[in-house]
Parts: C-alpha cells; sequence; structure tokens
C-alpha cells in the first residue's frame, strides 16, 4: 500500500526539485545563442569588443550553468527513487525521449561546453563559434527531449496498456514526438528561455551604464538583448496561446481550470479576468467578466462550446464506472495471462482503466470491486485540479509577460534611437526586471503541472498510485537533504553571480586576440601568455 | 520474436557498453577527484590537477546519465525497483555528485585558501564515494536484493539500508574505487610533469596492485557463493513479468556460464590481463598505453560480472522467483528497435566528436599557464 503522505511528500519534492532546476534551465537556453550571436558578430566583423562580449557573459553562463546540470542530475534520478512504480509504469514510452536526450543533446553541450569554455586559445575563429552553436542546439535540444517526455505525460499519444507485461508500451513513436502538446511546448518554453536571457543581459548592462561603467560594452549588449528580447517576448506571447488552445483540446480540465468555468456556458461565453474561486462551493465568490471573449479565444471559433468544470466531473463519474471492470480483469489477468474471458472484459473497457485506478485508491482493501458510489463520487471529485492556483498562477504569468512586451517595446525605441543612456529611469528599472521572466516560467510550470493533477500520465495513470512505497521516513530524510544542499548551491551561486557582475568584464584579456592553434591559455608555454594585447 | 530475443541480448550488452564507458570516463574524473589532496601538494598543483580534466568531466559524466536512461528506457522495471530499493545508498550517490559541478566549477573562482580548501574536500568526496557506491551496487547484485512485487507490479523492499553494505559490496566497492584511482592516476600522468606526475604514477601502482587483488579474492568469493537459477520460465523471446518464473539457490550457481562455455574465461583474463601490462606501462613511462590497459581492467571487470551473473540482473533474496532478468524487465519490442535506431546514429558520433575533444586539448598541463588564465579551472 502506498502511504498517502508519502506521495505528498514525494509531489513536495519533486515541485521543489523542479522548480529549482528550472531556474537555471531558462538562461542556459537562451544565453547560448546570445552568446552564439555575440561571437557570430565577432567574427564576421573581427570588432574585438563581441570577443571580449562573449567571454564575460560566458563566465556568467557558465556559473549558471554549473548549478543547472547538478539540479538536473537530481531529476534524472528522481523517477526511479521517488516514482518507481510511474517508472516501471510508463518507462517503456517514458524513458525513451530521456534517453534520446542523453543521446543527442547532453553528449553534445557537454562535451563543447568544456571546449567553449577551454578552448579559445586552441581552436580557430571559425572553430570555436562552431563550438558555441553547438552548446547553444544541444541546450535547446535537451529541451525538446524533455518535454516530449513531458507532452507524452500531458497527453498520452503513441502509447496502450499492454495486459501481458502490466504496463503502457510504445505503439507509435512518430505520435510520440510529433504530439502537438509537446510541440507547443518545446516552442513556448524554449522561447521563455531566450526572453529571460534577454532581461538578464538588458539589466545587467544597464546596471553598468547607469554608473557609467563599461559603457561600449554595455550599450552592444544592451542592443542585442534588446532586439532578441522583443521577437522572444511577442513569441511567447504568441505560442502560449496556441499551447493554451492545443492543451485545452488535450485537457479539459486543466483549461476550466485555468479559465474557472464552473458551469458550461453557452457560446461565446464570457472571459473571467480576475475571479475568486471557491472549490468546495464550486462557483467563483466573485468575478470580473467581459462577455463574449473566452470562447473565441479559446477555441478561435465563436460557436465551439468549452465544457465547464461540474460536467467535467460528471462525466468523470461514469467513466470511473467503467473502469473498474478493467481493473477487475486485469488483476485476474495477472496470475493468469491468458484468460480469454478476463482479456475480453479488460479490451471492452480498457478506455477507463485510469479512472479505475483513480478509485481504488477510495475503495475498501484498495479492491475496486468493493467501490461504493460514495467512492466513485470522490474519485470524481478529484479529477478537478486545484482551480483556485490554476486560475492565478496562469494570469500572473500572462500579466508578465505583457508587462516584458512593454518594457522590450521602450528599450528597442531607446535603443534604436541610441539614447538608453540617458533614459536613467529606464536604466534603474531594467534590473529589477531580472527576477520577472524567472517568476513566468516558474508559475508556467505550476500552471502545467497543477492543471495535469490529479494525474501523472493524464487520464491513465493516478499521481497517487505513481510514487515508491517507501516509510515516511525515508521521504523526510531526503527532503532534509536536499533543502539543506540546494540552499547552500543558491547562495554560493548568488554571491558568485553579483560578485563577477560587479567586477564586470576584464578590461585587459590576456590572450591574444588571434588564436594560435596548439597552444596559448592554460596549455602554452608560459611566455605567449605574458603577451598582452592591447584593447 | 526472434527478433524480440536479440533485441533483448543486445540490449543487455549496449548496458554493459554504457555501464563500462561510465566506469572508465566517469570513473577517470573521480579517481582525479580522490587523488586531488594526494597528488597535489600546492595550490598550484591542485589546479593543474583539475585544469586536466577540466574541458572533459562534463562531457564525460553523461556517460553516468545515459546509464541512467538506458536503464530506465530499456530496463523500466529494474530502474524503478533499484533505485527506489536502494533509496539511500542513491541520495547518498546523487548527492555527492551533484556536488560535483560545483566543486570544478566555483573552487578556482576566489583566491580565498579556506574557500578552496572546502571545495578540495568536496571533490575528494564527490570522488571516492560515488565509486564505492557504484562498485557496491554491482556486488549486491550477486548476493541478491530483499525486494518483491504484488500482482499490479509495485515493487516493495524490505531490506535495511545498512544491509547493502555487506562484506561482498564492500569488496566490490573498493575495486571500484581502486581501479579509478588507477585510472585517474594515468590520466594525470599523460598531462603533467614533475612532481605531480610522479606521485600520479605511484598512484596507478597503487590501485592496479589493489585492483588484482581484490579481483582475485572476489573471484574466489563468488565460486563458493549461492547463485541463482532459473527453473522453469516462459520462452525468453517472448512478453512477460517476473511473476511468472520459478528460481532456485545453488552453491557456485554464478559460475554456471563459465562452466557451460569455456571461452568466457577470456573475459575475466581480459580484466587481469589490463590491470596487471597496466601497471607495467606506468612504470616503464608510458601513460597513453597504462591508460588503454586501464579500460581494458574495466571491461574486463565489468564483463566478468556481467557474463556470471547473465541472464540475472538484480535477483531478488527475499523472493527469488520474482528476480529481475534480461527476459523479464526489459522494455518491449517496439521501444527497443527504435532506441537501437537512435544508439546507432549517435553512439559513433559521440566517439567521433569526444575522441577530437581530447585531441584538441592535447599536450602537458603547465602551472604558470594555469595561473595566467582566468578561464581556466
Ligand atoms: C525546457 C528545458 C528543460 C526541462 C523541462 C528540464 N531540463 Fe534538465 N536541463 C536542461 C533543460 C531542461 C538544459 C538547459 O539543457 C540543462 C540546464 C543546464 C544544462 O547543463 O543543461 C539541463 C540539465 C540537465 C541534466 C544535466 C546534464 C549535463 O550533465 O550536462 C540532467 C541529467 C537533466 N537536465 C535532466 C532533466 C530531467 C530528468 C528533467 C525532467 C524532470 C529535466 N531535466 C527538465
Ligand atoms: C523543469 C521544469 C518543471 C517544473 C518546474 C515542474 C513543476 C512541477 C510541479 C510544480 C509539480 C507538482 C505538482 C503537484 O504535485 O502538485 C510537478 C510534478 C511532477 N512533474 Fe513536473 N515540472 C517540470 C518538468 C517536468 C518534466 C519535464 C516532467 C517529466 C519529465 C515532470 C514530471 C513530473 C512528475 C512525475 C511529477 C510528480 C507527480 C505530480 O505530483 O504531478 N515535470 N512538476
Ligand atoms: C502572455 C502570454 C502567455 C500565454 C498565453 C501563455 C500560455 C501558457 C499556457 C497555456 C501554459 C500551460 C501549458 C499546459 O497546458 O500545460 C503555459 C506554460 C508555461 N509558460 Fe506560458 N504563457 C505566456 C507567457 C509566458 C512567459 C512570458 C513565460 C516566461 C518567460 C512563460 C513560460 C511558461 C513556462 C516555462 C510554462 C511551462 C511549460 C509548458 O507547459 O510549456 N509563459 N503558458
Amino acid at each position: 500500500m502506498i502511504n498517502d503522505t508519502v506521495v505528498e511528500l514525494s509531489r513536495w519534492q519533486f515541485a521543489a526539485t523542479a522548480l529549482y532546476h528550472f531556474l537555471f534551465v531558462p538562461l542556459t537556453l537562451g544565453l547560448s545563442f546570445m552568446l552564439a550571436a555575440m561571437e557570430t558578430v565577432y567574427v564576421t566583423t573581427g570588432k574585438k569588443i563581441y570577443r571580449d562580449m562573449t567571454m564575460f557573459w560566458g563566465k556568467l553562463f557558465l556559473i549558471n550553468f554549473a548549478l543547472g546540470v547538478a539540479t538536473g542530475l537530481t531529476m534524472e534520478f528522481e523517477f526511479g527513487t521517488n516514482w518507481s512504480f510511474y517508472s516501471s509504469f510508463v518507462g517503456d514510452i517514458f524513458g525513451a525521449p530521456l534517453a534520446i536526450e542523453g543521446l543527442m543533446a547532453f553528449f553534445m553541450e557537454s562535451t563543447f561546453v568544456g571546449l567553449m569554455a577551454f578552448g579559445w586559445q586552441r581552436l580557430s575563429k571559425g572553430q570555436h563559434l562552431i563550438v558555441t552553436y553547438l552548446v547553444a542546439l544541444g541546450s535547446n535540444l535537451s529541451a525538446l527531449w524533455i518535454l516530449v517526455a513531458n507532452g507524452f505525460m500531458q497527453d498520452p499519444q503513441g502509447a496502450s496498456f499492454n495486459p501481458v507485461t502490466m504496463r503502457m508500451e510504445l505503439t507509435n513513436f512518430a505520435a510520440l514526438i510529433f504530439s502537438h502538446d509537446a510541440q507547443a511546448k518545446f516552442v513556448h518554453t524554449s522561447i521563455a528561455g531566450y526572453v529571460t536571457a534577454a532581461i538578464f543581459v538588458a539589466g545587467i548592462s544597464a546596471w553598468y551604464m547607469l554608473r557609467g561603467k563599461h559603457i561600449e560594452l554595455a550599450k552592444r549588449s544592451f542592443r542585442m538583448a534588446a532586439l532578441f528580447g522583443v521577437l522572444a517576448t511577442a513569441g511567447v506571447i504568441t505560442l502560449g496561446d496556441a499551447l493554451g488552445f492545443v492543451g485545452g483540446n488535450a485537457q479539459p480540465s486543466k483549461l476550466a481550470a485555468m479559465e474557472a468555468m464552473w458551469q458550461t456556458e453557452p457560446a461565446p461565453a464570457p472571459f473571467n479576468v480576475a475571479a475568486w474561486p471557491s472549490q468546495s462551493e464550486q462557483r467563483n465568490t466573485w468575478a470580473l467578466q467581459i462577455p463574449y471573449v473566452l470562447t473565441p479565444l479559446l477555441t478561435h471559433t465563436l460557436t465551439k462550446e468549452v465544457p465547464g468544470i461540474q460536467e467535467i466531473e460528471a462525466q468523470a463519474a461514469q467513466r470511473i464506472k467503467n473502469g473498474i471492470p478493467a481493473v477487475e480483469a486485469l488483476k485476474v489477468l495477472s496470475s493468469d495471462p491468458t484468460n480469454a474471458q478476463a482479456l475480453a472484459q479488460f479490451k471492452a473497457h480498457e478506455k477507463d482503466l485510469g479512472y479505475g485506478f483513480l478509485v481504488k485508491r477510495y475503495a475498501a482493501n484498495q479492491d475496486v470491486s468493493l467501490a461504493t458510489d460514495a467512492d466513485i463520487a470522490k474519485a470524481a471529485k478529484d479529477t478537478i485540479p486545484e482551480v483556485a492556483a490554476i486560475f492565478w498562477t496562469f494570469r500572473i504569468m500572462v500579466a508578465l509577460g505583457l508587462i516584458m512586451l512593454a518594457y522590450f517595446i521602450l528599450a528597442v525605441i531607446y535603443t534604436l534611437r541610441n539614447n538608453v543612456q540617458n533614459q536613467r529611469w529606464f536604466l534603474k528599472i531594467a534590473p529589477w526586471m531580472i527576477p520577472v521572466p524567472f517568476l513566468a516560467c516558474e508559475t508556467g510550470w505550476l500552471v502545467a503541472e497543477l492543471g495535469r493533477q490529479p494525474w501523472t500520465v493524464y487520464e491513465m495513470l493516478p499521481t497517487w498510485m505513481s510514487a515508491s512505497s517507501h516509510s515516511v521516513g525515508y521521504m523526510v530524510f531526503s527532503l532534509t537533504g536536499f533543502v539543506l544542499l540546494y540552499s547552500v548551491f543558491i547562495a554560493v551561486e548568488m554571491y558568485l553571480m553579483v560578485k563577477f557582475i560587479r567586477q564586470g568584464p576584464d578590461e585587459h584579456p590576456h590572450a591574444p586576440a588571434q588564436p594560435q592553434t596548439g597552444s596559448g591559455g592554460a596549455y602554452a608555454p608560459a611566455g605567449v601568455m605574458m603577451k598582452r594585447e592591447e584593447n | 520474436m526472434e527478433a524480440y530475443l536479440i533485441l533483448k541480448v543486445l540490449w543487455w550488452l549496449l548496458l554493459g557498453v554504457l555501464l563500462m564507458g561510465l566506469a572508465i570516463m566517469v570513473g577517470m574524473d573521480m579517481g582525479v577527484g580522490t587523488l586531488l589532496r594526494y597528488v597535489g601538494r600546492t595550490d598550484t598543483e591542485r589546479r593543474v590537477a583539475l585544469n586536466i580534466i577540466g574541458p572533459h568531466w562534463d562531457g564525460n559524466q553523461v556517460w553516468f546519465i545515459l546509464g541512467g536512461g538506458a536503464i530506465f528506457a530499456a530496463f523500466p522495471l529494474i530502474y524503478g525497483t533499484a533505485f527506489s530499493g536502494l533509496y539511500v545508498v542513491m541520495l547518498l550517490l546523487l548527492w555527492s555528485m551533484i556536488v560535483r559541478p560545483l566543486g570544478f566549477e566555483y573552487r578556482s573562482k576566489l583566491p580565498s585558501a579556506g574557500w578552496r580548501n572546502a571545495w578540495d574536500w568536496t571533490l575528494f568526496i564527490s570522488g571516492f564515494l560515488p565509486m564505492v557506491i557504484y562498485g557496491a551496487a554491482i556486488g549486491n547484485m550477486f548476493r541478491g536484493v530483499p525486494f518483491h512485487f504484488s500482482w499490479d507490479m509495485t515493487s516493495y523492499y524490505t531490506g535495511s539500508f545498512i544491509s547493502l553494505f555487506n562484506p561482498f559490496a564492500i569488496l566490490t566497492g573498493l575495486l571500484s574505487l581502486s581501479l579509478s584511482i588507477y585510472m585517474g592516476g594515468a590520466m594525470l600522468m599523460g598531462r603533467s610533469e614533475g612532481a605531480l606526475y610522479e606521485r600520479a604514477r605511484s598512484a596507478v601502482a597503487f590501485g592496479g596492485g589493489v585492483a588484482v587483488v581484490l579481483f582475485t579474492i572476489g573471484g574466489v568469493w563468488v565460486a563458493n557463493m549461492q547463485g541463482y537459477q532459473i527453473v522453469t520460465a516462459p520462452d525468453p523471446g517472448t512478453a512477460q513479468t517476473p511473476l511468472q518464473q520459478t528460481v532456485t539457490l545453488a552453491d557456485g550457481a554464478w559460475l554456471g556460464n563459465f562452466r557451460s562455455h569455456a571461452i568466457l574465461w577470456l573475459v575475466p583474463a581480459l580484466g587481469y590481463a589490463g590491470m596487471v601490462l597496466g601497471v607495467l606501462a606506468a612504470r616503464t613511462h608510458k601513460p597513453t598505453l597504462a591508460w588503454w590497459l586501464g579500460a581494458l581492467a574495466w571491461i574486463g571487470v565489468i564483463g566478468t560480472a556481467g557474463t556470471a551473473l547473465f541472464p540475472f540482473m538484480m535477483p531478488s533474496s527475499s523472493n527469488p522467483s520474482q528476480s529481475l532478468t534480461v527476459w523479464n524487465s526489459i522494455s518491449s519490442e517496439l521501444t527497443l528497435s527504435w532506441m537501437t535506431g537512435w544508439a546507432i546514429v549517435f553512439v559513433p558520433l559521440i566517439l567521433w566528436y569526444t575522441s577530437w575533444a581530447f585531441y584538441v586539448m592535447r599536450g602537458k598541463v603547465k602551472g604558470e599557464a594555469v595561473e595566467a588564465d582566468d578561464h581556466a579551472y
């Protein structure tokens, strides 16, 4: 029997470690491309300032990168340690993108990041540029594959349950990787990373301009960030809308929660700009509405109905009843895999298997054949995620997105007129904008993951079944360990970041501008190193 | 059905290759971590040691990640059962590994001696501990682990944390540690000079010597311990779960595969050859050769363990009939086919650019140069 507290603690642990991992990921995704862009300018124009830029931002990139790697290792372990049933139940499908991610993306990113940092004097300009691009490509490919995996949890395409092996198995690889949800998540999330990097670079550059330091580098970095940022922000908003559209079709319960729609309303339905949803009463205590807007916003039509929460819950009760015989049949099949009658019963009810699992939690002895109507009603209620939390985290993300768009539009105007350095109020705001995209990313994940509840694999595998069969003591032990370690990590990282930002770019780089293959850098005879470059 | 059987064996082999790659590449970096305070007496010496593997540790670490990923994708039941069953050990492994990237990246960022010392100790722990745990985990597979499944394939682990540190597991843990010290030493020899080089050379001799002894004791031990044997099971080429077989224990059963195919004795022989010749190569100042012979030693040692256990992967000591084997814990045929395709394309590519990265960074690392370069670790 899996203990409810263990499930709860596993969820907290996953949420905490994943949100923590995602503090470092967006910057890696975006900054790697900005580095590649800066270096491209350096290589094509030969202007040394762009090389200094690449080196300076590259140093900050690496400080951040180390923590991305460290916290990513945790994620890789955590499925096996804390979600062992989940892992064996869907590993056949879910493991594949993770393994491919290792083969295709992590190897590339991690091998070339070493050359990017240590290879300045060893590689020709062109070679180094290619290496930088490969790092950027690698990190973005890793995002692609992990989001294919996550997309499967949101909208399980290309797989079905095999009663012989008692787990889900791959049936169609193309359907898995070309899942619309996965693709929409990938573009939205990776571009969110570009927004993050742009705000980071712009914010720090503004801080230098305000202090009159490193002006040349700051102005050029700012311009690049502003242009990169305005495009990325526009992209993230457009693609966020697409994601809502795709995700909404796949997960009606998440969509209804995002919009706090308790009842199905005739199309075109009103849109809740703000509301105070009450989960227990299944209504909004108050709501600020714009009539007619919801339907076109979500369905991109005027007539399609968006199902409300109460309707979804009623359907769930039906599906639970239908799923119970599927679970009963499985129990027979597990000891007698060739039982034809059980197999037929399973096939007839297969599509609601996950709903059958859902009620197992409440049934006496976790035996679904003993489930009462009250148990079924409880399980049906579970299919509605936390409406208030999802509704508000979603609005926070969107609001922050709009604020960032406004910010970047101004930034572009100022930088193109070449007078940012005189807009002191704007320069003062810019560093304070740095936390904003991080917050938007975290709230985005909260929407995505809270909205998927109560499932780990939507409509297939309930969260409460997915955890490992640990004792509470184990979970407290691991959670404590992570809290301690991660607190130290963030303190050290922030300290170094701030220190190196304050220190600013090295005005007198040691290394010669003309790379000399086979010598120089840490590997050069000392004499070469002493030669300093004119600025 | 034939195809599925072939794929099953192929993925067992591929997993072996990954575990060897992990041991060789990550083990080498961890050996450097373990040796850091021994080979490096001054700050500059330590920095030289770190910069030798500096450009490569992250790429090497992916062998470890991919090893995990391949178990997840190809043997999901083992991934879930082993990672959750060995919970505390896995967390110690994880925690000691996640401080490592910070150790490399942050250590030399500040000049303070206290700061650097703290990170040096961190790097020591993150070199030493994971290698012991890695070896001990493989050792525990010979003894069996206490776990069982319920009808819906939920796994339950019934042992204690301490029982995972039994004498045999400690032996295999130390074997793995000594080979990693050997590899770390060989890498340092190849890229350093002077006192550092000499100390690295003695580390290779030490690691290799200890490994020969431990491997021998381990072999005798295994010959006399109880092994697992399948009595009845579904056809290996069919889809199945561990609920459908019967397994018994028998003295010396782990040598069964060697007895029925004498040619397999070549695998442990390979391990011995690697260790013994490797030590000789180090003594005669041939670091590159010593490195490759060390890799051969790892291949022999891990190959020996895999051959002895086959087709078992994770036997259950509390319910032997539910032991996990290659046949009953593997992914579906379709998943294995797709993954095979990806591996065929990407493994050669990875080997190619990894070699290129080592080629680019070839040559001795010098103390003065490290101190002058502000991108260095
Ligand atoms: C959208 C992007 C994204 C998402 C959702 C995740 N990651 Fe991540 N991950 C990255 C994007 C990324 C990255 C940008 O590629 C990182 C950050 C820094 C780095 O080295 O690569 C990374 C690093 C990273 C590493 C270290 C790689 C190395 O050593 O180079 C591992 C093992 C994972 N991740 C595993 C995971 C797992 C198991 C996740 C799911 C729970 C996960 N990541 C979510
Ligand atoms: C790095 C970005 C991610 C963040 C910030 C994130 C966030 C979260 C959060 C907040 C939860 C808790 C939901 C809850 O229990 O109430 C959660 C749960 C979970 N997420 Fe994600 N997630 C991320 C990526 C992923 C990915 C890529 C996967 C799959 C590969 C994934 C799989 C899971 C699983 C298995 C759980 C536990 C079950 C559950 O409680 O839903 N997450 N995640
Ligand atoms: C302003 C318009 C935006 C819209 C309409 C929007 C829409 C969405 C939607 C619907 C989801 C939920 C996905 C799901 O169904 O699972 C989501 C998730 C997410 N959002 Fe946004 N978003 C916007 C802005 C932003 C911004 C500015 C950022 C960060 C800079 C961001 C980062 C994320 C992240 C990281 C996720 C979680 C990953 C995922 O599900 O793809 N979003 N967004």
